[in-house]
C-alpha cells in the first residue's frame, strides 16, 4: 500500500493527469472517500490525462457516463445512488468492469463485493487543513 | 387518428421513470402514465424502492397498456395501435440499459403494427412540455432545463431547432441539492426539502461564493459550492457552534439560483428573446420561479412554466416533441440506436 499527501488542488490534477497518461486498458479504478474530498475532480484530472476532450459532468443521476474521445474510453461511474447489488447487474456493469476501458467508480465502497481483485483502490482521507488530502492506494 | 387528430403513442425510459402517454396533435394529452405514481404496491403487491423503478423491463408493456386504456377512458372511444399514427420513443440521452427498454419497445410496435417510428431527444421533450402546458406559446424563446440531471440554457428558435449556449461543467443544479441536503441532514430528494426549510432562513446569512465562470460563459459549476457548503458545516462544527439548517439552506440557494437566474435572463436579453421557459425538475422550485419572475418582470419578459407532473420525466412531452418532428418530417427507421450522451 502507498501513501501520498496532496496539498491542494493542483496536486490532485498533476496525480490525475500522470495516471490517465499511464493507466493501461481494462483498469478499473476505485474511489473511496466522503462527499467533498475530490473524487469528481481526481476524475477530471484522469481524463485529461486519456485525453478526453469532452466535459466530465457528474454521472449520479445516471449512475454511468461514457467518453470515447482520449486514448482509452472512459466509464465513469457514480454509485451513490446504487441501493442492491442487483442494481448493477441491470445496468451490465460487467461490460464496462471487464471491458478494454478504464472504469473509475466513485463511492466503490458502496458495491464492495463486485469490485474485482485486481482494480486498483484509492482511499481519500482529509488531511489536516481544507485543501489537503491522503491518498492510501492499493495496486491490485 | 382519434377525434380527427394525429395521435402519437410515446415512450419515455430515460433514467428511473418508466412511462407512457398517448398524446393527440402534439398539445392535448389523452393520458400520460408513469410507473413510479402508480399504486404499483395494488398492481404487483410489493413494495417498490426508489431505484427499482429502473426495473423498466418489468413496468414497460404495463405502463404502455394502462397509457391506451386511459386514453380510452378520457376519449370515450376505443384507442388501441390501430387509432395510433406514430410512435415517439426518448434514444438518448441516458442510461443506455434503461433507454434500450423503452426504445426496443417502440420499435416492436411499430415493426408489429407498419406505423412511423419517431425518435426524441429527451431536453427537447422537456422544453416540449410548455406546449403542452401553454397553448399560445411557440418558439422562439430562451429555456433554462434544470433538473437532476440537466442544468443548460437553451436557445429555441423553431419546434425542431434549439442550440445548447451553457450547460455544467460537473454536478447538475438538482445534484447539488441533493448534496448540500444530505450534508445539512435533511434527506433525499434535496430540491424540495432545501425550497421548503429556506423559507424560513435568512438568505444573506452566509456568504457563499457565486460561480459565474469566465465573463460572457454561459456555463455553469456547482460543484464548488457544495464543497463551500461542506467546508462552513465542518468548520463552525469544529468551533463548537451551532448552525442554523434554515440559514445554510437559504444562503445556499441563494447563491445558487442568482447565478442561474442572472445567466438565464442575460441570455434571453443578449439574443433578443421576449419569453423565457423553465423546464426540468428543479423547475418546480418555488423560490427559483419567485426570483426569475421579478427579474422578467423587470425586463418585460414573459416567464412560462410547466406544473409539477409535466416538469419530472414523462412520455406526454416526448409525445409532443415526437409530433413537431414528424410534422418536420423526422421519422427513423428501425435501426435508430440509444445513445447516452446524445447531444441536443
Amino acid at each position: 500500500m502507498k501513501r501520498i499527501n496532496i496539498r491542494s488542488e493542483q496536486d490532485t490534477e498533476r496525480f490525475g493527469y500522470e495516471l490517465g497518461q499511464k493507466v493501461e486498458p481494462g483498469t478499473v479504478i476505485a474511489l473511496i472517500g466522503d462527499l467533498g474530498t475530490g473524487k469528481t475532480t481526481l476524475t477530471k484530472s484522469i481524463a485529461r490525462g486519456l485525453g478526453v476532450t469532452e466535459t466530465i459532468t457528474s454521472p449520479t443521476f445516471n449512475i454511468v457516463k461514457e467518453y470515447r474521445s482520449g486514448r482509452l474510453p472512459l466509464f465513469h461511474f457514480d454509485v451513490y445512488r446504487i441501493g442492491d447489488i442487483d442494481e448493477m447487474f441491470e445496468i451490465g456493469y460487467e461490460e464496462y468492469f471487464f471491458g478494454d476501458g478504464v472504469c473509475v467508480v466513485e463511492w466503490a465502497d458502496i458495491i464492495e463485493e463486485i469490485i474485482p481483485e485486481d482494480a486498483m483502490v484509492i482511499r481519500i482521507e482529509y488531511g489536516a487543513s481544507e485543501d489537503e488530502r491522503t491518498y492510501e492506494i492499493e495496486e491490485g | 387518428m382519434i377525434d380527427g387528430k394525429f395521435a402519437i403513442l410515446a415512450i419515455e425510459s430515460s433514467c428511473d421513470e418508466t412511462a407512457a402517454a398517448v398524446v393527440l396533435d402534439g398539445r392535448d394529452v389523452r393520458s400520460n402514465v408513469i410507473s413510479s405514481q402508480i399504486d404499483i404496491h395494488k398492481a404487483y403487491g410489493g413494495v417498490v424502492p426508489e431505484i427499482a423503478s429502473r426495473h423498466h423491463l418489468d413496468n414497460v408493456n404495463w405502463v404502455v397498456e394502462q397509457a391506451l386504456s386511459e386514453a380510452a377512458e378520457k376519449s370515450g372511444c376505443p384507442v388501441t395501435m390501430d387509432e395510433i399514427d406514430a410512435i415517439g420513443v426518448t434514444y438518448g440521452p441516458g442510461l443506455v440499459g434503461a433507454l434500450l427498454i423503452g426504445l426496443a419497445t417502440a420499435k416492436a410496435y411499430a415493426l408489429a403494427t407498419g406505423k412511423p417510428l419517431v425518435g426524441v431527444h429527451h431536453i427537447q421533450g422537456h422544453i416540449c412540455a410548455n406546449y403542452i402546458e401553454h397553448e399560445e406559446l411557440e418558439p422562439p424563446f430562451m429555456a433554462l432545463v434544470i433538473s437532476g440531471g440537466h442544468t443548460n440554457i437553451v436557445e429555441v428558435t423553431d419546434y425542431n431547432e434549439c442550440h445548447v449556449l451553457g450547460g455544467t461543467r460537473d454536478d447538475a443544479a438538482g445534484e447539488a441539492y441533493d448534496k448540500v441536503a444530505r450534508v445539512l441532514g435533511l434527506g433525499y430528494p434535496g430540491g424540495p426539502l432545501i425550497d421548503k426549510i429556506a423559507r424560513e432562513g435568512n438568505p444573506e446569512a452566509v456568504e457563499f461564493k457565486r460561480v459565474f465562470l469566465e465573463k460572457d460563459s454561459l456555463d455553469f459549476s456547482f460543484s464548488g459550492i457544495k464543497t463551500g457548503v461542506l467546508n462552513y458545516v465542518n468548520s463552525e462544527r469544529q468551533a463548537g457552534r451551532e448552525i442554523s439548517v434554515p440559514d445554510v439552506a437559504a444562503s445556499f440557494q441563494q447563491a445558487v439560483l442568482d447565478v442561474i437566474v442572472a445567466k438565464t435572463v442575460g441570455a434571453a436579453l443578449d439574443m433578443k428573446k421576449d419569453k423565457i421557459v423553465m423546464a426540468g425538475g428543479v423547475a418546480a422550485n418555488s423560490r427559483l420561479r419567485e426570483m426569475l419572475a421579478a427579474e422578467c418582470e423587470k425586463h418585460g419578459l414573459k416567464l412560462y412554466h410547466p406544473s409539477p407532473i409535466l416538469c419530472t420525466d414523462n412520455a406526454a412531452m416526448i409525445g409532443c416533441a415526437a409530433y413537431y418532428k414528424y410534422k418536420a418530417g423526422g421519422i427513423d427507421d428501425l435501426t435508430l440506436d440509444a445513445i447516452p450522451n446524445l447531444p441536443l
